[in-house]
């Protein structure tokens, strides 16, 4: 066991795994001899060499598509988008044919393959460095979408989305990179891609999030148990598919709901976790099921502050929830 | 001009290969008009472009397609049988099912099916080379896609990787003058698109793409640039489309008349035929007995894969993922309820443990 930061944790997965495994390739925009703008990919050019871990001509459509061939051909391949918010060109390879090859090809061809992508705020990186993309995506039969939240599970998650045979989208919180540290077992281990992980225990209210939110609802639940209220928190970590089974355990046990998230509102991702619990299991809630989103607006600069959901907003929430 | 020594048997398999496309397209064409089969791209007038440039090719190289590149892969060993179940969609298809018509595959001769979305094949095939080079394999990748497609961003980001990774790769534009009702003058305003591969750092070259022989020499000389590891390049296949750009276009539309008149004297099929009957290669009648026999052939598979089964609905969800997922198989058995209350469901359709 070593202390790492979440960033030092990724890293270490692509290290270990391409230490192990010589067809995995990480490759993107800047991931080379710069290590990445936030040096996650720092020193794997040095260690594997300009085959295994390169930069790539600044067109993310072209990363993605070529990944895609890689895969159908052999390769392992790690392909990174710098900022989420910079994926869109790319939407069309990931949505249209990554996602969809094993379908329309009847499983004759796949694409096993790993897009990383910081996303989300808390970085004052205004519209275009800020977003929290993971809707669009979760939207998508036959992607994975994943974000961890743990050091412990960055490492972890990110070796079983590389081992996984189908493509993953591995968003990563750029806010944690440097702000979370934690115990990373040294070598290789997955932390499965089906099951959910429950951060706190508590019976009064269940707080859904992931990635950077889970952090903001771990301080929510310690000042509501300050109130009296006792919260659990449960980070979902794999959006797509979603442990349901799990979802819907921890609804029912305690039967009071908060599900967060900084992505715009609308459409969000809680809406779905909110379907979900209405559907299965109304009968268990002793209140309504509260969403606690970002604004339904494009994401703020000097404001951001205010645009994500933070301590105060989800404690008010759980509060309405718990003595409704 | 002097041509190479070709071996008669050789020259006489070119034409019958564009036989089998010219034969293949009008019976599903025929088809589609009778109801029994979707939607067809037809590839009449585009035979000696794909036979031509795909003779080239070794058994360990891949073909990256668009709409019309289904004859190359007949000729490359698509059988017969697969190549009309994936017309009928049938449960003899490789693809399930799940694609429309016309969008055929076939992994044995490595040609996977394109998807739809114009230009998405060139990075997948430059990623594929890719591969390939790091990968140590003796492989080169013809990478096809329509004159339209040089528009797409695909087609940039394709050229661009490719040259800056030297793959072995050939980017084959079919530039067939239309892309669906848009012509070429619409689409471009550098018609020699073989001078699009200077930009990428790749050589260009353009070529009678009704003439097979032509076809053939070019992309020969490009594929073993590639396979010694000169890189990759762009070879323009000029011909015409003669037909709609689908069962579901009326070209009349929009092209004039005069246009396919002039396309139409220029038939590939009859060019090559009529050489190799200058050259004493061909006999007087042996294109009509092997027309006959293909046809027979095609319609005898048309018979079987007329009778296959459909897909079983179990398959609605299967190779979404590696493993079924549990909201699927529940999603899936939900359904089951429905179907079977309507009489929907046949035996083989039960339900998914959960």
């Amino acid at each position: 066991m070593t202390t790492r930061t979440l960033l030092q944790a990724i890293n270490d997965g692509l290290h270990t795994v391409m230490k192990e495994d010589p067809s995995v390739l990480v490759f993107g925009e800047d991931v080379g001899v710069k290590g990445g703008v936030f040096l996650v990919t720092e020193g794997l050019q040095k260690e594997f060499g300009k085959e295994r871990c390169f930069d790539t001509p600044l067109s993310e459509d072209g990363i993605v598509g070529a990944a895609i061939g890689m895969a159908m051909n052999g390769l392992k391949p790690v392909a990174e988008i710098q900022f989420q918010d910079f994926i869109f060109p790319a939407f069309d390879q990931i949505v249209s044919e990554a996602a969809k090859l094993r379908y329309r090809s009847g499983g004759q061809y796949t694409a096993p393959m790993v897009i990383r992508t910081p996303y989300g705020g808390g970085i004052q990186g205004g519209l275009y460095h800020s977003q929290s993309g993971e809707a669009y995506f979760c939207h998508t039969p036959g992607l994975k979408v994943v974000i961890p939240s743990t050091p412990h599970d960055a490492k972890g998650l990110l070796i079983a989305s590389i081992e996984d045979p189908d493509p993953v989208l591995f968003l990563e919180p750029k806010a944690l990179y440097r702000a979370v540290k934690g115990e990373v077992p040294e070598g290789h281990y997955t932390v499965d891609l089906t099951t959910l992980r429950e951060a706190r225990p508590g019976k009064d209210v269940v707080i859904f999030c992931y990635g950077a939110m889970v952090p903001v609802a771990m301080k929510a639940a310690e000042l509501a148990s300050e109130n009296g209220i006792d919260c659990r928190v449960v980070d979902l970590r794999t959006l797509l598919p979603l442990d349901e089974e799990g979802v819907l355990e921890h609804a029912k046990a305690v039967g009071r709901v908060v599900v967060l998230h900084e992505a715009p509102r609308f459409c969000g991702y809680g809406g779905e976790i909110s379907a979900l619990i209405a559907e299965n299991c109304i009968e268990y809630m002793e209140a309504p099921i509260t969403r606690v989103a970002g604004f339904d607006t494009p994401f703020p600069n000097t404001l951001e502050h205010h645009y994500l959901p933070d301590h105060r907003r989800v404690l008010d929430a759980v509060e309405r929830t718990y003595h409704f | 001009m002097e041509l190479p020594a070709y071996d008669p048997q050789w020259l006489k398999d070119l034409l019958r290969y564009m036989l089998i496309v010219r034969c293949m397209d009008g019976r599903m064409m025929k088809l589609q008009r009778a109801g029994r089969i979707g939607f067809v791209g037809s590839m009449h007038g585009q035979e000696a472009a794909m036979i031509g440039a795909c003779s080239a090719l070794e058994a360990q190289d891949w073909l990256w397609s668009g709409l019309r590149e289904g004859g190359a892969a007949l000729m490359r060993g698509l059988p017969f049988s697969e190549y009309i179940a994936q017309m009928y969609c049938n449960s003899n298809d490789t693809a399930k099912g799940r694609q429309m018509c016309n969008h055929l595959q076939h992994k044995g001769s490595h040609y996977p099916s394109w998807s739809s979305v114009i230009g998405t094949q060139l990075p997948h095939g430059v990623g594929a080379a890719y591969a390939a080079k790091v990968r140590g394999l003796d492989e080169v990748h013809a990478i096809f896609f329509g004159d339209g497609a040089t528009s797409s961003s695909g087609f940039h980001s394709g050229l661009n990787f490719a040259g800056v990774w030297e793959v072995p790769a050939v980017f084959c534009c079919v530039d067939n003058g239309w892309a669906i009702s848009v012509p070429s003058s619409q689409q471009t305003a550098q018609l020699e698109y073989e001078r699009k591969g200077e930009c990428y750092g790749m050589p260009g070259y353009a070529v009678d793409g009704n003439d097979v022989l032509a076809c053939f020499e070019a992309m020969k000389t490009l594929v073993a640039r590639a396979r010694g590891g000169g890189g990759p390049s762009l070879l323009v296949l000029r011909t015409y489309r003669m037909q709609g750009h689908s069962s579901s276009d009326d070209p009349t539309r929009y092209r004039d008349a005069a246009e396919v008149e002039t396309w139409t004297k220029r038939d590939p099929l009859e060019r090559i035929t009529r050489f190799l009957e200058s050259q004493g290669v061909l006999q007087a009648g042996e294109y009509a007995r092997m027309e006959s026999e293909l046809l027979a052939e095609i319609d005898r598979e048309i018979h079987i894969q007329e009778a296959a089964a459909p897909m079983p609905l179990k398959s609605l969800v299967e190779d979404v993922y590696g493993d079924i997922p549990r909201h699927l198989r529940k999603q899936y058995n939900e359904f089951l309820g429905v179907a079977k209350r309507y009489g929907d469901a046949d035996v083989g359709d039960g339900v998914f443990p959960l």
